[in-house]
């Protein structure tokens, strides 16, 4: 299927400083992707350049195989919703969600229908003719995307729109964005320096760094195979350690780690080179007291600190060059380490992704 | 859900908090030397000029006597109503050409200039630093008869001998008065625009609407507090002018302070003056009145903090 939108070594200089490093990304018609980095790394002036807010110094912006790099803002069949909602003061909820109807000249009995169709969808009915500041800030954000849907956009772009909201309801609103966009099927680009935001709402997940894409892949891929250093470190938790290759097997890797054996595998599109990168994930690490003779190798460590998080317990052991691991476990009846013990850990060969340095 | 019931609290909790608020004795121990201070420099003055409204002048004497005869002297004489009429419509097309100067300016500014916008701006402000009078008198350097406008027209070639009606007219006056009151304007509308947040104008383009929809729709209706208060600036002031029309006006274009002030000076007429002085008070605080409201119902932004 052809993508919906599609960068192609998109680019973005502000005077010397280059924000967008020359992307390519090809967005899905009807999927939710998410455009995962820290602050600065130039997932904002990407959507802003899809938006047609920021014109690209470089590359190309398909839209439906169109390129809109010089097509303004409202022409482009995308709308967005902005971080801070960015909703008309001095017009009510109503005027707010019609204004974009009346720009496309609908007339007023069907704007009529279609607002209050759409201030059904996100349940703000009652609210119809309040102003945004009487609003909660839940209500503000659910106008915003009223406002932004009521054209029909084929692309629906989100610059973190949950970031204002509380923990809880923030929670409460990704289900209800990732069920409204299941429900409507248009195309969600939505951007978030969350990364439990990005696992939860996702269908793929464009990590993002220094104005680079660094990987796009859906979730599970993106959390269990990670492609770079960076992706590893930024979803969820992970420990690296600096390793050698010794020899390859059939089924993945022989790795040297200070002069001792290890196991793993290299990871997906992966060229291995001298010095690469071990990761493995706290879930994934076993431990037990005495050397076990079934595993396929075993690093000696002691126990600094166990501490208790509810349904799991973690580890932290040093390990004999005062490298750091972090394990976790489900917690049990009463904690099967103590610190200052003695410790030996391991993982499968599948579990240790090996990535370039 | 949720954020509904927090927000309900939230809407009653305002005005039970206001209601609860009670008189408290230090608050009005705290009170007292303002009260004092605006009655003596405040009330005191304007209930004394009001008093004297009433008064009867008697061979250039004023007679303690109660009399309604200043007002019906004021509403059928035309050159009191007239001059106040006249009053009015110069400081309303002072008004009309401040705000057609300074808007587009304090867009232009705030809108376009990405780098030095303060520099910008404080040119602007500049004039407001220079005297009223020195500003008032360089209108008479260039629209005098041999003024810098006569000459330039006739080496040009346009006019044949100097000019009078430059200097010495209404339009002088308007002239200059919008021109010592832009600054003010321009400020105001300024402030106003800054306070607009730029999200607001890309989501407006966002959901279709141009360049000018997006102004006529976003930018003028939000900027409208700004332009209000800045408008009753340019009025307000322009109706209390003496100086302009004294300076470049000539006896055609007096004003309603030119009348007053010959009222108290030549004319020895304190009653008549006062009636004049307290009727433009009371127009005025009715436009002041008037734009309050149509500022208020305008303003957008921190609903409910600055409205009363």
């Amino acid at each position: 299927m052809n993508p919906i939108v599609e960068l192609v070594q998109v680019e973005k200089r502000f005077g010397s400083e280059t924000v967008v490093k020359g992307i390519d990304l090809a967005v899905r018609k009807g999927e939710f992707l998410t455009i995962l980095g820290p602050s600065g790394c130039g997932k904002t002036t990407t959507l802003r350049m899809i938006a047609g807010f920021e014109r690209p110094t470089g590359g190309e912006i398909l839209l439906e195989g169109r390129n809109v790099v010089d097509v303004p803002p409202y022409k482009r069949d995308v709308n967005t919703v902005f971080q801070s909602y960015a909703l008309f003061p001095h017009m009510t909820v109503y005027d707010n969600i019609a204004y974009g109807l009346k720009m496309k000249g609908v007339p007023m009995a069907q704007r009529a229908d279609r607002v209050k169709e759409v201030l059904r969808m996100v349940q703000l009915e009652p609210m119809a003719g309040r102003k945004p500041m009487q609003l909660s800030g839940g209500q503000q954000q659910r106008v915003a995307v009223a406002r932004a849907l009521i054209n029909n956009p084929k692309v629906l772009l989100l610059d973190e729109p949950l970031g204002a909201l509380d923990l809880k309801l923030r929670k409460q609103m990704q289900i209800e964005l990732k069920h409204l966009q299941q429900r409507l099927g248009i195309t969600f680009i939505y951007i978030t320096h969350d990364q439990e935001e990005a696992l939860t709402m996702s269908d793929r997940i464009a990590v993002m760094n220094q104005g680079r894409i660094e990987q796009v892949a859906t979730p599970e891929e993106i959390y269990h195979y990670p492609q770079s250093k960076y992706v590893a470190d930024f979803i969820g938790e992970t420990n690296l350690l600096d390793v050698q290759i010794v020899s390859r097997t059939d089924s993945g890797i022989v790795l040297d780690y200070a002069g001792r054996k290890l196991v793993g595998k290299l990871g997906r599109n992966q060229t291995p080179t001298d010095k690469m990168t071990l990761s493995v994930r706290p879930e994934r690490i076993r431990m037990a007291k005495e050397e076990e003779a079934d595993w396929p190798f075993a690093l000696p460590g002691k126990v600094e600190e166990v501490i208790f998080v509810g349904s799991f317990v973690r580890t932290i052991v040093r390990l004999t060059d005062g490298t750091q691991l972090h394990a976790m476990a489900p917690s049990q009846g009463k904690a099967a380490f103590t610190a200052g013990e003695q410790v030996w850990l391991g993982w499968e060969e599948a579990d240790g992704i090996v990535i370039g340095a | 859900m949720q954020d509904e019931a927090a927000l309900a609290i939230n809407k009653n909790e305002r005005p039970t908090a206001r209601r609860q608020r009670a008189w408290n004795p230090r608050l009005l121990i705290l009170l007292i030397p303002p009260i004092i201070w605006l009655s003596i420099f405040l009330f005191a003055p304007y209930a004394v000029l009001f008093i004297n409204s009433f008064w009867k002048v008697d061979f250039g004497s004023i007679v303690h006597e109660f009399t309604w005869g200043n007002y019906t002297k004021f509403f059928t004489n035309s050159l009191y109503y007239g001059t106040f009429l006249k009053t009015l419509k110069i400081a309303a097309w002072v008004t009309v050409f401040s705000i057609l100067l300074s808007y587009p300016l304090a867009y232009f500014i705030n809108f376009k200039i990405k780098k030095n916008k303060q520099l910008f701006y404080t040119l602007v402000i500049i004039p407001l630093w220079v005297s009223y009078l020195v500003r008032a008198y360089a209108w008479k350097i260039v629209l005098g008869q041999d003024g810098i406008l006569n000459n330039v027209l006739l080496a040009v070639g346009l006019i044949d001998h100097p000019m009078e009606i430059f200097l010495y007219s209404q339009y002088a006056v308007v002239l200059a008065l919008t021109h010592i009151y832009t600054p003010w304007v321009l400020m105001s509308i300024y402030t106003s625009l800054e306070h607009i947040p730029r999200d607001v104008l890309e989501a407006s383009k966002d959901l279709g609407a141009g360049r000018f929809r997006t102004f006529f729709r976003v930018v003028l209706p939000l900027s409208l507090p700004g332009l209000i208060a800045g408008a009753t600036f340019a009025f307000v002031l322009t109706m209390g002018d003496f100086l302009a029309p004294q300076l470049l006006g000539g006896t055609s274009s007096m004003m309603v302070s030119n009348v007053v002030y010959s009222l108290f000076g030549v004319a020895n007429n304190w009653p008549l003056g006062s009636t004049i002085g307290i009727l433009t008070l009371f127009v005025v605080l009715g436009i002041l009145q008037l734009t309050h409201r149509l500022e208020h119902r305008t303003t957008s932004f921190e609903a409910g903090t600055r409205g009363r």
